[in-house]
């Protein structure tokens, strides 16, 4: 065996893995909010739509995001297995009684529980949106934005396009014309649903509890603590990708639900 | 020392490694709110002993909270429900009259129950041969000016030094991890001169033989250092990942 895999194996090295994968899929979900903020925008989804073809095509997304997949696989597996191996540590007879409440946090102890529920989740939101984009059936829309007063109309584009975004500026009326897969219009009639609007909003209480202790104990795995900057993950991991992060999220299922009725 | 503590005891009995055990209730009374918890299991030993039964077996040695030989989980907490003391610091006046209490043995596979309340606690002593020693010449004493060591210095490594080896971190961890003990003894030598020669040697011995006793794998959850009677900070596991992992990439071991 060599060192590295020798050091990767290690009870640390296993750590480590989760650590660095774990905050590379928090650097994601700043990326992934960033972007879909722009669902919020009245336009009919014309920025968001825009925005999706530019994720899907750019290479230096797509390579990230087949790192990205790979990453959430690893980190996925590799928990699992330090959760069971883990278990096994115990031993056979387990306490009779043990008062785990007393010296640790709920959430701290049940990584496992909420990271499984986050692949459920993550499987469930990509067959719903992934999926569809790039394999199942999304229906194109034609949007005709006014380049003086910023005004988009957005209509049905029943024929078919050779790329998978068309734009051109039509000199006559001054308007920017954008053909695309309307994305938008899948998430708008996806969040109808109650019970997958349910379903997010408590997939992101998973997100929040998995991350408020996961953000911080990757910085301790990687030996990052030191009183100058213990301020700085505590703020990031509870107030960005423990309450801002995930109340980002579910408010977008619940804008388009709420928006639905 | 007589007193006024009627107590329901819930201990865990087991004969040897091999047989299954279960608990079995027991009846006390006239417990002094003075006694130390041990000194109440002894107690009941003489009660169980003047009624022909076995007394149970529990370690303990020097019963003033350094030696690190007591081990008791009482009502799901090692070392019982106060901070920072040990089973042996534990008085009675801690609990009430007519309480139940529960004990049980630290339970890890690396730590299998010999009999009773007493473990097999050996896997660490092998950790602390594999590393956790330093190298000096035998003969006379040097002039202690010779080493200077910043206070700073000094005092985190005997934060680190207090632990006492009990184990009640490797039974407080859900994962059964021992790595608050491993970073105490890596932490306490490597922030001094005299544990520098086998520095990146001692980090990657020990953690491998933690990994090699079937100790499981740290997750964070801070159970440890709350539950340590000499309260190890978390911070000597952050210096232990250090440690181990600048080992790795930087020793001659390939």
């Amino acid at each position: 065996m060599s060192w590295v895999t020798q050091t990767l194996s290690s009870s640390i090295g296993k750590k480590l893995v989760m650590a660095l994968t774990g905050l590379f899929l928090c650097s994601f979900l700043l990326v992934h909010m960033s972007g879909n903020l722009q669902l919020f925008k009245q336009d009919n989804g014309l920025a968001f739509n825009v925005y999706a073809v530019f994720m899907t095509t750019n290479p230096l997304v797509k390579t990230i995001s087949y790192g990205l997949y790979a990453f959430i696989l690893l980190h996925a597996i590799e928990g699992l297995y330090l959760a069971y191996q883990n278990r096994q540590a115990r031993g056979d007879q387990r306490y009779v009684i043990n008062g785990g409440s007393a010296n640790s946090s709920w959430f701290s102890r049940n990584m496992a529980v909420l990271g499984t529920i986050l692949l459920v989740f993550i499987v469930v939101h990509m067959s719903n949106f992934w999926f569809e984009y790039k394999f199942g059936y999304v229906p194109y829309t034609q949007y005709e934005q006014n380049l003086v007063t910023g005004e988009t109309v957005a209509t049905p584009y029943e024929g078919q396009i050779k790329s998978k975004l068309e734009e051109y500026i039509r000199e006559e009326s001054n308007t920017r014309v954008v053909i695309a897969k309307d994305l938008y219009r899948s998430v708008m009639e996806g969040f109808k649903n109650p019970l997958l609007v349910f379903f997010y909003v408590l997939s992101m209480f998973a997100v929040s509890f998995h991350l408020v202790h996961g953000f911080r104990s990757a910085f301790q795995t990687l030996g990052l603590n030191h009183p100058k900057y213990n301020p700085i993950f505590n703020f990031l991991g509870i107030g960005i990708f423990g309450i801002v992060i995930p109340i980002g999220f579910a408010l977008m299922p619940l804008y388009f639900f709420i928006k639905s009725m | 020392m007589e007193g006024n503590m009627n107590l329901t005891l819930k201990v865990w009995r087991q004969k040897n490694k091999k047989t299954a055990g279960k608990i079995e209730t027991y009846q006390l009374t006239g417990i002094s709110p003075d006694m130390s918890f041990l000194e109440m299991f002894d107690v009941l030993n003489e009660q169980l002993i003047n009624e022909g039964q076995q007394p149970i077996a529990f370690d303990h040695d020097c019963r003033e909270g350094i030696c690190g030989m007591c081990s008791m989980y009482i009502n799901g907490r090692p070392h019982g429900p106060k901070d920072a003391v040990t089973t042996c610091q534990l008085h009675m006046r801690s609990f009430s009259d007519g309480d139940t209490i529960v004990v049980e043995p630290w339970r890890a596979k690396a730590f299998p129950i010999i009999k009773d309340l007493v473990v097999d606690r050996s896997a660490f002593d092998r950790i602390q041969a594999a590393g956790g020693y330093i190298s000096v010449n035998t003969g006379n004493a040097q002039d202690a000016n010779s080493l200077p060591i910043a206070k700073d210095a000094a005092d985190e490594a005997f934060s680190a030094a207090a632990c006492i080896g009990c184990g009640a971190c490797v039974a407080a961890c859900k994962n059964a991890s021992a790595m608050l003990f491993v970073s105490a003894k890596v932490s306490q030598l490597s922030l001094l001169p005299q544990g520098q020669p086998e520095r990146t040697m001692r980090a990657e011995r020990m953690v491998a033989q933690m990994d090699e006793e079937g100790f499981g794998a740290c997750t964070n959850t801070g159970a440890c250092s709350a539950e340590c009677p000499k309260e190890i900070s978390l911070e000597h596991i952050a210096r232990l990942n250090r440690e181990y992992l600048g080992a790795k990439v930087s020793s001659d071991k390939v």
